[in-house]
Parts: structure tokens; C-alpha cells; sequence
């Protein structure tokens, strides 16, 4: 077992955990923070991925704002009753027999794939993928459209959300 | 180290399987959880799910080929776009009903 | 772009990895390379750590080749030498950090024309280890109802999010805690952790006041994120990499020469990122008691103070690292160890300039103040943005002294635009306010009354 097989198993299994708690706690603040704590170890994930822009934008966009975001949200829609009220709905059983098919049924899929064990080519050191990525996204032969429509697409979001939470007196 | 051959032998395997695994909790989340915060909370885990594989294949396959990184930068944009506007809804949907729990929205206007 | 071409054997080496990893492994990696390739391209044209103008390189080497003399695995080793260096950092850090509570209290006194602390220790020097153990030895409550894990965790993450910031900032031309290609992204990251312990102290405390002081806190310093993160993109611009050792590099003229509206909104969204005057109604004692550290007592309220602090000192580094040279200075080439004194002279300048914003102006109002960003700092920013990338793209082919001045008039010309605008705009604001009422006089009231002036002066002399 080598030292990154060790850091990678403990990591995985701290996110998973974090994830299973989140769908499991009662109480809404602990699920974002242990949300908070998932997102982060699949940061962690990324940089093992030898990503390390997308760990740190992972950093930036989803603890940075989604998770205050719904932080917020969370406190501005208390229910005084919801720290009895049941967690689950009445399906919560089917829920977890699907969950665990589905689980294994991709596992399995995946098994039969000729190349389920590779092991990690070595990356050329002369191309730095941040500048790939960057020079990717702004190139019309390659995403420049999917760039800009993403874009159109978060104005869209801002404008929206602004609008939908207005308070209309 | 440095100039040596990096022995890394953690297989690709490994990362599907913890995509796997953290996108069935997630789904495990979405159906089964009452209130709607959390069921977008379980949304995000799936696209975190997604994320991994997408960069694992990039890194594991072809790491010159950069369309796993540029898809995984869109799906990072549509999550963010999401959550913005889904929480807005609530907010809103809240205001009016007093509630969020997605068992007791369930008439259309009243 | 004015880059010099030197190539870092640091950036080549690790550029592959993107992994983190401490100053000593870095250079476990080098004398490696070393080893193995014969290279000998290093920016000092000797090899680091062979006398002791380099010293910390030199005790790096020593140790590894103890350590290697044992007969540990490579991996043990490298995680010993990572977190030794780890150690050594933060335990700098906290040391000077300690020193920033006495200066901070020096300096307000003077600006506020008194001594400051001069009993404890000569010149009070002892004053901050008495603060110390006055709050060690304070009673350390939490309120009931409080959520106890998370109330806490969170002193411990608002300092962590700002020792962290520490890793990426490069002390001298070889040493450099992490050296990623993307540092100054991983410093935007771990500026938002900040906002989280800020949640998390306000909501735990189960306190009105902290809830609403946090709330307060948070919309602050999302809202001065932005143009924050835009003036960090323009030294990254003008160096071609976002890794801050590369920025640095490519200083041969200070950046804040070819850029000084990008200097003065980092340095204004900063001082509101780290919540003081004049951004600092976070904890307006007169107005939200304290804000959403209300909760905390002894040594919790103590980390949150020496993270602030920290945090001021950290802005300063960072500024005087991407805008004032870092480690630039003379004879830094031959004796990389004078680095450590110039980045820190430059970031204690930045930080008294801070502070000395402070201790003159006053609070200004919340809406004032995301006005203030929204509607003036982050139009300005993109501008700011808009027109150096524009000019360094047509710029490229130039020599470098042409650059930085046609960069510089361009940046005096833009400042020029700005402060015409703002002044139509006041024009505006006054005519809207109308003209300056006259404050009233003796002759005016008494000329009203007309009466018998000794009544008209006795209502007139309590009136005025």
C-alpha cells in the first residue's frame, strides 16, 4: 500500500461519509457544513487528479458561494417545527433499494470494461493544462461558444434569481 | 521524484467507483429527503460525481485532449446557475406558503 | 509582456505535479534534479544551499542527507521535511503576529497623540505576551443553546483560512512554501473560507446580534470579493502566469509603477475584505455590540483577534508581493536570505499605511458602502481590466520602457476620467440637496422681533 494509496483511501472515505451524513442529519445547518466538508475532499480529489485549477475553482465556486449561498437560504426559511418532523418521506425505502442498485449496477457496468484498471499515465511536463484549458475556452475552433453561452447563461441565473426573490409589496 | 518515474498505483477503477458511490448518495438524497434545501444538496453531490469522472477520464486517457476539462468548467457554470435560481424559488415559494418541505407543496395555486 | 525569460527550475520541475508540497521538498526536488539531469540553469547562476548565503537551503540539504543517512523510505522522509517546514512557517507566522499586537496599539497611540503601553517591558514591548495570559486565563463560556462543535471550530477556521494564505507567498527567490501555477487563485480560494467561519461563529452563538452582525459581515465581504479578484488579474496579466513566484520574477519594474489603479482598488477592496475602518461596522461596538464575535470570551475572542490582525498583515505581503516587488531589493540575487527583510519591510509599509487609514477616518453606512462597490469600485475594476489587456496585447512587440510608460499615462489618464466623473456626479448631488442653507445669526432673529430688545436678545441668546 503506497503513502497516495493510503492518503486516497482516507480521503474518499471521509467524503463519503461526510455525503452519507448530509442526506442523514436532522438538523439543516449540519448537513451544509457537512456538505461543506464533502466538497471539500473531492477538492482534494482533483488536486490527486493532478487538476489542481479545478480543486481550487472547486474551493472558490462551491464553498465560496454555493454553500454560503444555501447557508443563507437555509436560515431565511426556519421552520420552527422542522427539528421534529420526520427527515425522510414516505418512500425513503424505495430510495435506498434504488440508491443501492443503481450503485452496483454501475459498478458492474464499469467492471466490464476492457480498461477498468489502468494505472496513471505520466503527464508530459512541457504542457501546463491551465494554459490548455484557458486557450480552449476563448479558441473558436474549440469551446469559445460553450464559453459564452455559459455565460449568457449565469447573466440569465442572476437576473433571474434577483427577479424570483423579489419581494413584491 | 522529480525527474524518477512516479509509481502512483491508484487504478482508475478507484476513482469510478467513489463517483459512483457519492452520485447513488446523492440520488439516495434527492428521493428521499423532505425538505427542498436538501434535496438540491443531494443534486450537488451528483455533480460533483460527475465532475470526478469527467477529470478522471481527462488525466487516466488522454491528457492532452482538454474537452474533459472544458465540459467539467460547463458543468461547473450549470451547477452554479442551478443552485442560484432553484434557491431563489424556494425563497420565494416560502414566502408564499410558509413552507418548504416538498410533501406539503403539492397543489398548484390554491 | 515585460517577462525576462529566466526559467525557474522550481516552475519546470513541479509544473507536472501541480501537487503541494513545502520548501524543503521543493528543494529535495532540485538538488534530485540535480543528481539526475547535471542542470545547472539556476536565476542565482549557482547552486542553491552550497554556502550560507542561502542558510535555510543549506539546512534543508543537511537534513535531508541525515535523514537519508537513517535509511527511511523516500516517502517517510519527504513528509517529515514537508512537515517541518510546515511547522517552521506557521510558527514564524504567529511569532510576528504576536509583535502586531504591539504595534498596533503603539501606533494608535501616537496617532492619537498619547504613548501606548510603556510599563510592561521596555517600550511595552512584553504588553502582548500579558495580553496573552490574560486571556488564556480568562473564563472561556458558551452560551447555552449554542451549537457547541461548530461554535468551537470556528476561531480555529477564520485563523487557519488566513495561515494558509501564508503558503503560497514566496520569502526569498528559493523558497517558497507551495509552489503552485495557480497561487493567486488558491488565495481568492481560501479568502472565502474566511466568510464561512464568519458564518458559523454568528449562527452558533445563538444571538440575534451575532446572527445579524455575521449577516452583515458576509454581504460585506462577498460583495468587495469582486473587485478584489479583478485587480489581482491584472498583475497576472502582466507576468503571464498565476503563479506568484512567476509574478514576482517578472517585477523588474514594480508592477504598481505600470498599474497604480489596480494597486489602489486591491488595496481599497482589501481593507474591506479584512473588515476596518473605514469598512468596519462588523463590529461597530457603538452599533451591533461587537458584531458576531459577541458570543466569544478568552482565548476564542483571541484567535479571532490575532486572525484579523494576521489578516492585515497578510494583505500587506500580499500587495507589497504582487504590486511592490515581494523579495526584489538589492543584492537579492547573491544573498537570496535578504529576501525574508525586504518582503517583510515592504508589508509592514502596507500595513501601516492600513492602519493609518484607520486611526483617521471614520464608519461609513452600510448602504454607502455597497454603493460604494457596486456601483463605483468594480465598473472601475473591469475597466481597469478591459484596457491593460487590450493595451497588452498590442504592446507586446515593444521594448519594455515603452511599455510601462505608455501603461502608466494610460492609468493617469483613466484616474483623470474617473475624478471628472465622480465630479459631475457630485455636482448633481448638490444641486439635488439644493444650495448650502446659511446657519443662523444674531441680526437675522432680532431683526424679526422687532420688540423690546432686552426680551429679544435673552430669546435670542437661548435660541442661539
Amino acid at each position: 500500500m503506497s503513502f497516495e494509496q493510503v492518503v486516497f483511501i482516507l480521503v474518499a472515505a471521509g467524503t463519503l461519509g461526510a455525503a452519507l451524513l448530509v442526506v442523514t442529519t436532522r438538523n439543516l445547518i449540519h448537513a451544509a457544513l457537512w456538505l461543506i466538508a464533502a466538497l471539500f475532499g473531492v477538492a482534494i480529489l482533483f488536486v490527486f487528479l493532478n487538476a489542481g485549477f479545478f480543486g481550487v475553482v472547486q474551493i472558490v465556486i462551491y464553498i465560496g458561494a454555493i454553500a454560503i449561498l444555501m447557508i443563507f437560504a437555509i436560515m431565511l426559511t426556519r421552520q420552527i417545527s422542522s427539528e421534529k418532523s420526520a427527515r425522510f418521506n414516505k418512500n425513503w425505502l424505495w430510495a435506498f433499494f434504488i440508491s443501492i442498485i443503481f450503485f452496483a449496477g454501475i459498478a458492474y457496468i464499469l467492471s466490464l470494461w476492457p480498461e477498468f484498471g489502468t494505472t496513471k499515465p505520466i503527464l508530459s511536463a512541457e504542457i501546463d493544462p491551465v494554459k490548455q484549458l484557458g486557450v480552449a475556452l476563448v479558441s473558436p475552433q474549440a469551446y469559445l461558444l460553450a464559453f459564452e453561452l455559459a455565460s449568457v447563461l449565469l447573466l440569465a441565473a442572476l437576473i433571474g434569481a434577483v427577479i424570483i426573490a423579489w419581494e413584491q409589496r | 521524484m522529480g525527474a524518477e518515474v512516479r509509481k502512483t498505483m491508484i487504478p482508475i477503477s478507484w476513482f469510478l467507483i467513489f463517483a459512483a458511490a457519492l452520485f447513488s448518495i446523492g440520488l439516495f438524497g434527492v428521493l428521499s429527503r423532505k425538505n427542498a434545501i436538501l434535496i438540491l444538496m443531494g443534486i450537488e453531490l451528483m455533480l460533483n460525481a460527475v465532475n470526478i469522472n469527467l477529470i478522471a477520464f481527462w488525466r487516466y486517457r488522454d491528457s492532452l485532449d482538454i474537452s474533459g476539462q472544458a465540459f467539467a468548467v460547463m458543468v461547473f457554470a450549470v451547477a452554479a446557475a442551478e443552485v442560484a435560481v432553484g434557491l431563489a424559488i424556494f425563497i420565494s415559494v416560502y414566502r408564499r406558503r410558509g413552507t418548504i418541505s416538498a410533501d406539503e407543496i403539492d397543489l398548484l395555486k390554491w | 509582456m515585460p517577462w525576462n525569460g529566466h526559467r525557474e527550475i522550481t516552475l519546470q520541475v513541479n509544473k507536472a505535479d501541480g501537487n503541494f508540497s513545502s520548501a524543503f521538498c521543493v528543494l529535495f526536488r532540485l538538488n534530485a534534479l540535480r543528481k539526475f539531469t547535471g542542470k545547472k540553469e539556476y536565476r542565482t547562476g549557482e547552486v542553491p544551499g552550497e554556502n550560507m548565503t542561502d542558510p535555510i537551503t543549506w539546512i534543508a540539504n543537511w537534513l535531508e542527507t541525515i535523514l537519508e543517512g537513517i535509511g527511511l523510505p523516500v516517502g517517510i522522509m519527504v513528509l517529515i521535511l514537508t512537515v517541518l517546514g510546515v511547522l517552521i512557517v506557521v510558527i514564524f507566522v504567529l511569532a510576528i503576529d504576536i509583535f502586531l499586537v504591539w504595534m498596533e496599539r503603539k501606533v494608535v497611540a501616537r496617532f492619537q497623540d498619547r504613548l501606548g503601553p510603556n510599563r510592561v517591558g521596555p517600550y511595552g514591548l512584553i504588553q502582548p505576551i500579558a495580553d496573552v495570559i490574560k486571556l488564556i486565563i480568562k473564563e472561556d463560556t458558551t452560551p447555552k443553546g449554542a451549537d457547541v462543535l461548530i461554535y468551537n471550530i470556528a476561531p480555529v477556521i477564520a485563523l487557519a483560512s488566513v495561515l494558509i494564505i501564508w503558503a503560497v507567498i514566496p520569502f526569498t527567490p528559493t523558497l517558497v512554501g507551495a509552489e503552485v501555477n495557480i497561487g493567486v487563485l488558491f488565495i481568492v480560494a481560501f479568502g472565502g473560507i474566511g466568510t464561512l467561519a464568519i458564518i458559523m461563529a454568528g449562527w452558533s452563538s445563538n444571538n440575534k446580534y451575532a446572527l445579524l452582525g455575521a449577516f452583515r459581515t458576509v454581504a460585506q465581504v462577498i460583495s468587495y470579493e469582486i473587485p478584489m479578484v479583478i485587480a489581482l488579474l491584472i498583475p497576472v496579466i502582466f507576468a503571464g502566469t498565476m503563479s506568484i513566484q512567476g509574478i514576482v520574477n517578472s517585477q523588474e519594474l514594480w508592477n504598481i509603477v505600470i498599474a497604480p489603479v489596480a494597486a489602489a482598488i486591491l488595496l481599497v477592496s482589501s481593507i474591506a475584505e479584512i473588515g476596518r475602518t473605514p469598512f468596519d461596522l462588523l463590529e461597530a461596538e457603538s452599533e451591533i455590540v461587537a458584531g458576531f464575535h459577541i458570543e466569544y470570551s478568552g482565548m476564542k475572542f483571541g484567535l479571532f483577534y490575532a486572525g484579523e490582525l494576521l489578516h492585515a498583515l497578510t494583505i500587506g505581503a500580499l500587495f507589497s508581493t504582487l504590486f511592490l516587488g515581494g523579495w526584489r531589493g538589492p543584492f537579492v540575487e547573491q544573498i537570496p536570505v535578504l529576501g525574508i527583510f525586504y518582503l517583510f519591510g515592504k508589508a509592514f509599509l502596507v500595513y501601516f499605511l492600513i492602519m493609518w487609514i484607520r486611526y483617521s477616518l471614520p464608519r461609513i453606512r452600510i448602504d454607502h458602502m455597497l454603493n460604494f462597490n457596486w456601483k463605483f469600485l468594480t465598473p472601475l475594476a473591469l475597466i481597469a481590466l478591459m484596457v491593460t489587456a487590450i493595451l497588452d496585447k498590442l504592446l507586446t512587440d515593444f521594448s519594455n520602457i515603452t511599455y510601462a510608460v505608455i501603461m502608466l499615462v494610460v492609468n493617469l489618464v483613466l484616474i483623470w476620467a474617473v475624478i471628472m466623473v465622480l465630479r459631475i456626479y457630485a455636482s448633481g448631488e448638490r444641486k439635488k440637496v439644493g444650495e448650502l442653507k446659511p446657519t443662523a445669526n444674531a441680526d437675522a432673529v432680532l431683526s424679526t422681533f422687532g420688540k423690546d430688545v432686552s426680551s429679544a436678545q435673552e430669546t435670542s441668546g437661548a435660541s442661539t
